[in-house]
């Protein structure tokens, strides 16, 4: 039967460390203060001091037994049916993939391992982060971009439970964000922050294992040997954290961040600073991580990283500012065009471009080249080609105008939010 | 509340792991008390066996509070470290991203550091006492050799400890830089050197029943001052620098 408040103190088994007669640690420490008063009295006979004394460090276990008395809380069985979930290693920690289509996923709330509602976070007078709302769903690579000071770092410590949110609501892997539930969220999530924060004096494999006991972990040595494996750091687990280099410190994190198998991966700008390499293994991790079904939350200001790792991102700049697949925000901002290279240019390209169906408009750039707005490029591209045929251009080439990521970033981001006033 | 012996004990065998790693942090806490205590130590050796027994008793009292001083000065500096230094070496914040209270926190910290601080006060008692035993004359070893005055020393050294360890915690977890909480929490030994200074210049008489009540003082204080640095610990403030 699980003891309540009602239970006196001493049958209580959400013990702390020992000091209640209910594990053999309780039962050591009460026979050693029993012995101890005995002792103590027999070598003060009937000294009122010596009594004094004795007493006083009675008076002393009982108080700190009785204040470290605690019947569960009311979330514990939850944080403990976490714990337990877990903690439970499997050798081969691999999820299935979600099988749900790439529409559902950005729309579908109860597939969504995470829930944001109108958060809004204030340090005193300045926003940091203004009425964001999205969902990101489970086995996700979500993109988080937005220039230094828009807030990507806040929204990640808030849901995170690190920092508490000024309004707006949000459900962090099944669990509602409150202070009541920020050890079950902490539990079943991880971040890394965009400095790993190793402890350097300590080796790779004890800083593993001080976070495995922090989580709690059943068997922290075999999850610790699979995280260092899926980080390819099994050879440095003893070396100190001091004599690696960023690259392989960052990898350490990221190991850290996988001891827990957690439901949601926070990685802050986990590129930072990395050589091309380095970067490149952590891209490769960040795949796996896919692969594996983790829902993977990345904040990034590097685009090109973005747009090749996350099926959805979303642009922040204090307020959320866009969101979507790169492919659609492309879609969404910029007209698609076709771009035509001729060894010459035409004598009269409006006799040429204007009489196409599907031509919106056309212009020329300082290249030289045609830059032709058009609905659907597979169905126009014909058409012009005979056209430019027809009309005795040589034609070099015809292809579709790609915007990228970072010319849908540059649209939506146009301010330097680091140098507004605060 | 329900608090996990797990995490406790994950923090306090990671702090006791790096002293062991830099030795200078353990090494360097005996030089001050060694220092400090030397010279009336020193003065127990000069009292003859012919000294009237006032002279003894005063002076061996005098010098075993000056013992007492030791498990204060020597946890401050650990103490003053244990919140701000995670901080500063950038640490904090995936360790506060674990499921840790900061109640687990500060009381494996709490205990990582009062385990050093006690024993090199034990080390140093037991070194004195000897010393007495092989040296002093019979009168100062007579007078040192009181089992109350031998149980005192052993149920002060974790008390005093404790309370210089929830100061400087304390102090630590309120601080926004290291030398300013080091600074800070070195004065957190100021009462105890007050008390023994008052009793040494007899303004207070040392007495066994002073012994029981400063002690009653002392389990009371510590046993809330975890509480009560506990509710001092913001993380979010910890982290941004600005309070919740």
């Amino acid at each position: 039967m699980r003891p309540t408040l009602s239970s006196p103190w001493f049958t209580r088994r959400a013990v702390g460390y020992g000091w209640r007669p209910v594990s053999w640690q309780g039962w050591a420490v009460t026979s050693g203060v029993i012995v101890f008063a005995v002792t103590s009295i027999a070598v003060f006979k009937r000294s009122p001091a010596g009594i004094g004394l004795v007493l006083g460090g009675v008076a002393f276990y009982l108080l700190i037994a009785s204040l470290t008395a605690g019947a569960p809380s009311t979330d514990s069985a939850a944080r403990g049916a976490a714990r337990a979930e877990h903690s439970t290693f499997t050798p081969a920690p691999l999820r299935p993939a979600p099988a749900i289509s790439e529409s559902e996923k950005a729309t579908d709330p109860a597939n969504a391992a995470l829930l944001v509602e109108r958060l809004t976070k204030r340090f005193g007078e300045r926003i940091a982060v203004s009425d964001v709302s999205f969902s990101v769903a489970r086995g996700e690579v979500f993109g988080f971009l937005g220039p230094n000071g828009a807030g990507k770092t806040t929204t990640v410590r808030t849901l995170g439970t690190l920092i508490a949110p000024t309004s707006g609501s949000a459900i962090v892997a099944g669990l509602p964000l409150s202070a009541a539930n920020g050890g079950a969220i902490r539990q079943r999530i991880s971040i890394m922050p965009e400095s790993p924060g190793l402890y350097l004096r300590l080796s790779v494999y004890d800083n593993l294992e001080f976070f495995a006991g922090l989580f709690c972990l059943r068997y922290p040595a075999a999850r610790i040997a699979a995280v260092l494996e899926a980080v390819n750091l099994t050879d440095r687990a003893d070396d100190l954290c001091a004599s690696l280099s960023k690259g392989l410190r960052q990898r350490v994190g990221l190991a850290r961040a996988l001891l827990n198998e957690p439901e949601i991966l926070f990685l802050d700008e986990p590129t930072s600073g990395l050589d091309p390499v380095a970067t490149r293994e952590v891209h490769e991790l960040i795949d796996g991580l896919r692969r594996r079904g983790v829902t993977v939350f990345l904040t990034t200001h590097r685009l090109e990283e973005a747009e090749r790792l996350c099926d959805r991102v979303a642009i922040l700049n204090t307020t959320l500012r866009a969101i979507g697949r790169p492919e659609e925000l492309r879609t969404r901002l910029f007209k698609r065009s076709l771009v035509v290279r001729t060894a010459a240019p035409l004598a009269v390209p409006e006799h040429v471009f204007e009489p196409i169906g599907g031509v919106s408009r056309w212009s020329r750039d300082d290249a030289g080249r045609y830059i032709i707005d058009v609905e659907d490029p597979e169905k126009v591209a014909p058409a012009l080609t005979r056209a430019l045929v027809s009309a005795g251009a040589d034609v070099l080439s015809i292809a579709e105008s790609r915007h990228s990521l970072e010319d849908v970033y540059l649209e939506m981001v146009d301010e330097d939010v680091e140098a507004r006033p605060r | 509340m329900t608090l996990s012996a797990t995490r406790i004990r994950a923090v306090l065998r990671k702090e006791l792991r790096e002293f062991r790693r830099n030795r200078f942090i353990i090494s360097t806490m005996v030089i001050l008390p060694i220092i400090f205590i030397a010279v009336p130590i020193a003065d127990l050796f000069r009292i003859p066996a012919s000294a009237p027994p006032a002279l003894v008793r005063n002076g061996v009292g005098a010098t075993l509070l000056l013992l007492l001083v030791i498990p204060v000065v020597v946890p401050a500096t650990l103490a003053a470290y244990s919140v701000i230094g995670e901080r500063d070496q950038g640490t904090l914040e995936p360790l506060l991203a674990t499921p840790i209270r900061r109640e687990e926190l500060l009381l494996g910290k709490a205990l990582a550091a009062i385990i050093p601080s006690v024993t090199i006060a034990y080390v140093i008692f037991a070194v004195v006492f000897l010393s007495v035993r092989a040296g002093a004359s019979a009168p100062v070893m007579a007078a040192v050799f009181q089992p109350s005055q031998i149980l005192a020393e052993v149920l002060f050294a974790p008390l005093l400890a404790a309370w210089s360890i929830w100061i400087g915690m304390a102090i630590s977890a309120r601080s926004s830089d290291v030398r300013v909480a080091q600074q800070l929490s070195t004065l957190a030994s100021l009462p105890a050197l007050g008390v023994t200074a008052l009793i040494q210049f007899q303004v207070i008489q040392p007495s066994v029943v002073l012994a029981v009540v400063l002690a009653a003082v002392l389990v009371a204080v510590d046993a809330t001052a975890w509480r009560f640095v506990s509710a001092l610990f913001d993380r979010e403030r910890l982290i941004t620098g600005i309070a919740s």
